[in-house]
């Protein structure tokens, strides 16, 4: 595959940019495979990456039922932090963070990762109070957060009414390491670097059934038909509860619609990520001049990827509270994704009760931030049969009473 | 947004004056049943694209609990009964069906086996 340079750029500017080559290549799927990946969205993708990169197992095959990164991938609203509470958390997001710096020196393709700093604002005294504990938490992990005062709080963020009405702001949990990306690019980035190594990436191809006998899974049928594996990894995020019963068994889990929406391109405000958890909004600007605006999620389960009125109202009703500057705003598009919500909102990555399936699901509403971090471990869980990242996220913790609370650091309306 | 009926008081108002509860009909296991069966309701639901039944409560109105079968891929909403029942009325299924053809309700969720590995 051709490496992108600024001499690749020069050379193709001479041919008017017709002879670009595919960033990666785009197979018809072969009759068998050591692993196949179903769900071509950023955690799919980087689970046969890792597999590929870390564990020299190359005959996977990555299923995408649409087109790579169409799901939550690119629903997101891009943030990057490792901010949480527990350290199973700290483990899995911290090393996803650590990994996003790199990447795109890795992929030769550019993820835009701007390390631009995440600010969580502490409005109520009992917020401010979770936010010194995760403070004091992410030390002991080794995790670069500090808690800040309202005064540095406006220095940070010079739009940012501290003395609002409801809610003054009473401090911040300041990530200065945290940030963004180009959330489209992460998935082409790990596509890219995936199909260079041999996996087969199959865009448009649907898993319609799930084949197993007694001994475990023996394939899968799809709309571009039936291919065997004695290993499935299952990486659909909302879908998850629909191919858990494909193959016979229930999730801890239950899928609603998380919305997002961005204004008019502006001038440069904001130079950072801010959440504003009591308020439920959040925000940050994109490299266009857009604010990029997250909200709550609906209380109901749900597969449509539309948002709900009440919530952009709700949502902007709070940030025009925190930021009173940019209340005359438009907003130009209003767009819902399907989350995996676990009852700890944290996410599940383990075995199944169906022998040779594996899932990887129950990221709920902050998935994006843990890509690099979480397809690392799953493909070292596939390759190994365990993995020390991945362990405490098995599903059976749900029954031995060994929930990662994150309720709290998970930063979104539930 | 949805557009509920509460089956109580007949008032039909937008969603935002009503509070979903989460997945209907579960069977309690409390004590005394295995682990498998107590996880299974405590923990484990069913998360279909398409026909689900839920518990809603009329928070802003009657505040009595009720049933809602939906549809979770179009939201579209087949009908709400009261919620002193153990499974959906045939009246409910009937307007299912006659929506959905080839529908028919999924049998009662049996306890999932533990994980391989899980000792």
């Amino acid at each position: 595959m051709a490496r992108y340079s600024v001499f690749a750029l020069a050379r193709n500017a001479l041919s008017h940019h017709q002879d670009w080559q595919r960033a990666w290549a785009s197979p018809e799927p072969k009759a068998e495979y050591d692993v196949i990946v179903i769900g071509g969205g950023g955690h799919g993708l980087a689970t046969a990456y890792y597999l590929a990169k870390n564990h020299g197992v190359r005959k996977v095959a990555v299923l995408e039922k649409g087109w790579l990164g169409g799901g939550n991938t690119g629903r997101n609203t891009t943030i990057i932090r490792s901010n949480y509470l527990r350290d199973p958390s700290a483990k899995i997001y911290e090393l996803a963070r650590g990994l996003y710096e790199t990447l795109s020196q890795e992929f030769n393709f550019n993820i835009m990762f701007s390390p631009r700093g995440v600010l969580m604002l502490a409005q109520t005294e009992h917020e401010k109070r979770a936010y010194e504990r995760t403070a004091h938490a992410n030390r002991a992990q080794g995790i670069e957060t500090e808690m800040v005062d309202p005064a540095r709080c406006a220095e940070i963020v010079p739009i940012l009414n501290i003395d609002g009405p409801r809610y003054p702001v009473l401090g911040g949990l300041w990530q200065a390491r945290a940030g963004t990306a180009r959330h489209d690019a992460v998935a082409w980035g790990y596509a890219r670097g995936a199909s260079e190594m041999g996996v087969d990436i199959i865009q448009n191809c649907e898993v319609t059934g799930i084949d197993r006998d007694a001994d475990g899974v023996t394939g899968v049928r799809t709309t571009r038909g039936a291919i065997r594996t004695k290993k499935l990894c299952i990486v659909v995020a909302g879908h998850s509860g629909v191919l858990a019963e494909m193959a016979g068994f229930r999730l801890p889990v239950e899928s609603v619609a998380l919305q997002a929406l961005v204004s008019e391109p502006i001038k440069p405000v904001i130079d950072c990520v801010v959440m504003a958890n009591t308020v439920h909004g959040y925000l940050s600007q994109s490299d266009k001049g857009e604010l990029v605006i997250g909200g709550g999620a609906d209380g109901f389960n749900n597969y449509t990827q539309r948002g709900s009125f009440q919530h952009v109202e709700e949502t902007v009703r709070a940030l025009v509270e925190t930021f009173p500057v940019i209340s005359r705003l438009r907003m130009l598009r209003q767009w819902g994704g399907i989350v995996d919500m676990t009852g700890d909102r944290s996410p599940i990555i383990g075995p199944t009760p169906v022998p040779g399936i594996w899932i990887n699901c129950g990221w709920g509403t902050g998935g994006f931030k843990a890509i690099p971090g979480s397809g690392w471990a799953t493909a070292s869980m596939l390759a190994n049969g365990a993995d020390p990242i991945a362990g405490p996220f098995g599903m059976e913790r749900f029954r031995e009473g060994r929930m990662i609370d994150e309720s709290v650091a998970a930063a979104v309306a539930h | 947004m949805l557009l509920l009926t509460c089956p109580h008081c007949g008032v039909s108002a937008e969603e935002t004056e009503f509070h979903p509860g989460g997945e209907a009909h579960l069977k309690r296991f409390g004590p005394g049943a295995s682990d498998d069966a107590f996880a299974g309701y405590m923990f484990e639901r069913a998360n279909p694209r398409g026909v689900h039944f839920e518990r809603w409560r009329h928070v802003f109105g009657c505040g009595k609990w009720f049933h809602l079968a939906r549809c979770t891929a179009s939201l579209e909403v087949f009908g709400a009964y009261p919620a002193d029942v153990t499974a959906p009325p045939e009246e409910i299924l009937a307007k299912i069906r006659a929506r959905r053809p080839g529908w028919e309700p999924a049998p009662a969720a049996k306890p999932a086996a533990k994980p391989e590995g899980d000792a």
